[in-house]
């Protein structure tokens, strides 16, 4: 037993995730120097790719938009007390309920009916699908962290299902969904700009963008200045608390786990009416278990979630176009740097933490601010 | 080694010195060049209020914390206590006041654990237990070694915490608030144990806010108020009142105020039969009738763990019985539909749980989260959804400024306040709701003795306003202290019934006793 950790709390959320970050490039600067390249340069070259064009950063804002949803579903199950590993899955069933909508719909009805049609939608199958677990687990005591990974697989087995079975263009060879008809196609930054008469460079990021935006905001409201949150938080501290309290921790965990589902289900309106247009297979790419990344780092607070949801999302874009200009540095090396972002700021958050605090501790006037 | 066979008056060596502590957390100075040398071969009591430093200076001395400024000297020794092993090294033992056993293990087996003299468990074992068993004999602390730890009654449960830090060769003893769940027998029988510890050379160190506990075993005792250490003197030379006096700062009355007889109203709460089976299949309630009267206090005295958390969380709507009835203001509950907690809260039934951590508040939430804590539907603290932040937040500094909430932050974390204050807290938020009838489970469990005082003033008043209140507490000072009427619990039944002016703490102290130890106290938990 040593000393426990006390940080004041702008060295938890400001100081702390700084140093992890540090430490991960520094990590992943060794390892780039041991394979022969410069790390000053492959650093240099992220972040330039990230952020140093209009373009890069349009893309940049594209994957932090789901990086956003997921990690958001990821920070609202924590509030009650849930491990949600299953927005991965949750994410694919969106796609599909914002699939299904396009294709049903978008041929006969205009856009500005179909696209609310396909958010409600890719919200309502990302809760719907969260929802068995959440059940599972409130009424029957199967764990959740269990079931949400099994249904990861079976959201990814039945997206398999349809696209061969069911939705297959036909006559076409690959397994994918005929493209939509453009009511249903979510306007991209550079069309909706384009349409205003302002030239944008062509990129992925699409208006999803905002409705993330606006979701962080909901989601700040709903746990801190609504009873509901009030309620949920308390469940997720203490179920012995909020029974006391009049509060069902069953009924808790359910709305918690529905509103997860549904921002992890969000996904789909970014990658699917935004970006493919049509329905296909893995477009969610890991970007769930990405989310858990987010939400640690982000401490699972709205603010917190966007800074660390830019910063994965630069890390992709400026990781893609390391790969592009160093065709020396390979595709792995890239997910080996994401890697260690991830282990240093999600899995290893707290490792550093007493050191830290013993440094500041160390700084005599700097020590005593913090728990004023 | 150098220890002496007996308490000599002619100073005795040192066993511990601390010299010039200084432990701050943050801003707060919970050590202030605290001073305390403790002679070989006593016992020395350490009492003061919550939060005046002496579970952080025992911290400091068993390694937990390392302190800002300042030296410790163990036997002659100057040592530096980085962790807890350094702190056993040295010699020093802590018995903590939440006990640390694993209660799938046998009591041997809890013994052994981290000390271990062998890989192998069996041959472990066979080198450990006659060393244990010469051990036990020496000191009379006699455990089952074969027991299983769950299946063990709370004062051996104690013993054998002792046994655990004594065979690690401690020769100084910390026990932190070591009686706070004892029998008045199992006491006395621990204070035997601990006397005979003394006179082979066991130093023993014990933090308490019992001072009758103080009186009856201690040699020295030290003082301490706001982190520092305001008194110290040689029990023959003090009493409760005076040292009472120094913890508080100033003259405190607890006791009984004589003359003020309230008569009894109409009934309000009647529960009959109330029958509770656990999902072990252990009957934790055998069929208890109860009824509450307007404007009286009725006590519930037994050892923890013979049911009276079960009967406070059947009253309170935490917990549906298997069996019995409940009429509450006008209305018949059943166990097919039983009272729920926000049924109780409508019927204006408040309930001040025993355990505040797992039950009344959120030690994360701000104070002003916690403050209105089951109330959050009231239409004064939200509407339309959202949350009346700052009607709850005013709500709450006011609640503080009533009850005396120290340090008066509505912002600050709630686990972040000593327990005194957050039960004023509790207290303050329950009462606050004026209710008809208030069950309230061990009050000043964990508090000190200025808010002690406090609590039960608030307790009269309420009783005074016509409130019926159901007083559930180990302490049976407190119910003495308090009652009009008085329960007595034992292994889920009531073993006894007596009006205030009837009872003796002896006759009650056996009717607890009589055969408290038939069924495990796991329940208290």
């Amino acid at each position: 037993m040593s000393a426990p950790v006390a940080l004041p709390r702008w060295a938890d959320v400001v100081v702390l995730p700084l140093v992890n970050l540090a430490m991960a490039l520094l990590v992943a600067g060794a390892v780039v120097a041991m394979i022969g390249q410069d790390p000053g340069q492959v650093l240099s070259l992220m972040i330039r790719g990230a952020f140093g064009s209009a373009r890069g950063f349009s893309y940049t804002l594209y994957y932090t938009t789901t990086f956003i949803f997921t990690g958001l579903a990821v920070a609202v199950a924590a509030h009650g007390g849930l491990f949600n590993i299953g927005a991965e899955g949750q994410a694919t069933l969106g796609g599909l309920g914002a699939g299904l909508v396009a294709l049903w719909l978008a041929e006969t009805l205009p856009a500005a009916v179909v696209l609310p049609l396909m958010l409600v939608a890719s919200a309502a199958f990302g809760a719907a699908w969260a929802l068995v677990p959440a059940y599972l687990q409130a009424y029957r005591g199967s764990h959740i962290v269990i079931t949400t990974i099994m249904f990861n697989f079976i959201a990814y087995t039945l997206l398999v299902y349809l696209l061969v079975n069911v939705l297959k263009a036909p006559g076409s060879m690959s397994v994918e969904s005929a493209p939509f008809a453009e009511a249903a196609f979510l306007p991209t930054l550079h069309e909706a700009l384009a349409r205003i008469g302002i030239e944008w460079p062509s990129s992925p990021l699409n208006l999803s963008f905002i409705l993330a935006l606006i979701a962080t905001a909901a989601v700040y409201l709903y746990l801190w200045r609504t009873r509901a949150g009030y309620r949920l938080r308390t469940v997720g501290s203490s179920a012995g608390v909020a029974e006391y309290a009049g509060i069902r921790p069953a009924h808790q965990m359910m709305i918690a786990m529905a509103i997860s589902g549904a921002l992890a289900g969000m996904v789909g309106m970014n990658e699917i009416a935004g970006v493919n247009r049509r329905l296909l297979l893995d477009f969610v790419a890991g970007a769930g278990f990405t989310g858990i990344a987010v939400a640690m780092m982000g401490r699972n607070h709205p603010a917190g979630i966007l800074v660390a949801s830019l910063l994965f999302g630069a890390l992709f874009q400026g990781g893609a176009e390391v790969g592009f200009e160093m065709p020396s540095f390979s595709r792995d090396m890239v997910v080996t740097l994401q890697g260690f972002v991830i282990l240093f700021s999600g899995a290893m958050a707290y490792v550093l933490a007493p050191a830290l605090s013993r440094l500041i501790h160390g700084i005599p006037g700097i020590g005593k601010r913090g728990t004023a | 080694m150098n220890e002496h066979p007996a308490p000599v008056r002619a100073a005795p060596p040192i066993a511990v010195r601390m010299d010039g502590i200084h432990k701050r957390f943050g801003a707060v100075r919970a050590n202030d060049d605290v001073t305390l040398a403790i002679a070989s071969g006593t016992v020395h009591a350490l009492v003061g209020e919550n939060g005046a430093g002496k579970s952080t200076l025992m911290s400091v001395l068993y390694g937990m914390y390392a302190p800002n400024a300042g030296s410790i000297e163990v036997f002659g020794k100057p040592v530096q206590l980085r962790s807890t092993h350094d702190a056993i090294a040295a010699g020093i033992g802590m018995v903590h006041q939440h006990f640390m056993l694993v209660d799938t293990l046998t009591a041997l087996e809890n013994i052994m654990l981290g000390a271990e003299p062998h890989a192998l468990l069996r041959r472990a074992e066979r080198m450990v237990r006659p060393r244990l068993t010469e051990l036990m004999e020496s000191t009379g602390l006699r455990v089952a070694l074969d027991a299983r730890v769950g299946d063990l009654p709370v004062g051996d449960r104690q013993r054998l915490e002792i046994l655990k830090v004594l065979f690690r060769g401690a020769k100084v003893l910390i026990l932190d608030e070591p009686t706070a769940v004892l029998t008045p027998q199992e006491t006395a029988h621990l204070f035997t144990v601990l006397s005979r510890l003394r006179d082979q050379g066991t130093t023993v160190i014990l933090i308490t806010h019992k001072l009758d506990e103080v009186m009856r075993l201690a040699d020295r005792v030290t003082v301490m108020r706001g982190g520092r250490v305001v008194d110290e003197r040689a029990v023959a030379d003090t009493s409760a009142a005076l040292l009472a006096e120094a913890m508080v700062g100033r003259k405190v009355n607890i006791g009984r105020p004589s003359g003020v007889e309230v008569a009894p109203g109409e009934v309000v709460l009647d529960a009959r039969g109330l029958k509770v089976i656990d999902a072990l299949g252990v009957t934790r309630l055998h069929g208890v009738d109860l009824a509450l009267r307007a404007r009286q206090i009725v006590g519930v005295a037994g050892v923890s763990g013979n049911g009276q958390s079960e009967l406070l969380e059947v009253l309170s709507g935490l917990l549906v019985p298997q069996a019995g009835t409940l009429l509450l203001a006008g209305e018949t509950f059943a166990p097919t539909r039983w009272l729920t907690p926000r049924t109780a809260r409508r019927l204006r039934l408040a309930h001040v749980p025993e355990d505040r951590h797992a039950r009344a508040m959120v030690l994360d939430f701000a104070a002003w989260e916690s403050g209105v804590l089951g109330y959050e539907g009231l239409p004064v603290y939200s509407g339309g959804g959202f949350l009346r932040r700052r009607r709850m937040r005013g709500d709450t500094d006011a609640m503080m400024e009533r009850f005396d909430v120290r340090p008066r932050a509505p912002e600050l974390a709630s686990g972040n306040f000593s327990g005194g204050n957050q039960q004023k807290l509790v207290l303050a938020r329950e009462l606050g709701q004026a209710p008809r009838v208030l069950i309230v489970g061990q009050p000043t469990r964990g508090v000190d003795i200025g808010a002690i005082e406090f609590i039960h003033g608030q307790l009269r008043v309420m009783r005074e306003a016509g409130c019926a209140i159901l007083l559930v507490s180990s302490e049976l000072d407190e119910i003495l202290t308090l009652a009009d009427r008085v329960l007595v619990m034992n292994a889920g039944r009531i073993t006894g019934e007596r009006a205030i002016e009837a009872c003796t703490e002896a006759e009650l102290g056996m009717l607890m006793a009589a055969t408290a130890h038939a069924e495990p106290a796991g329940a208290a938990a």
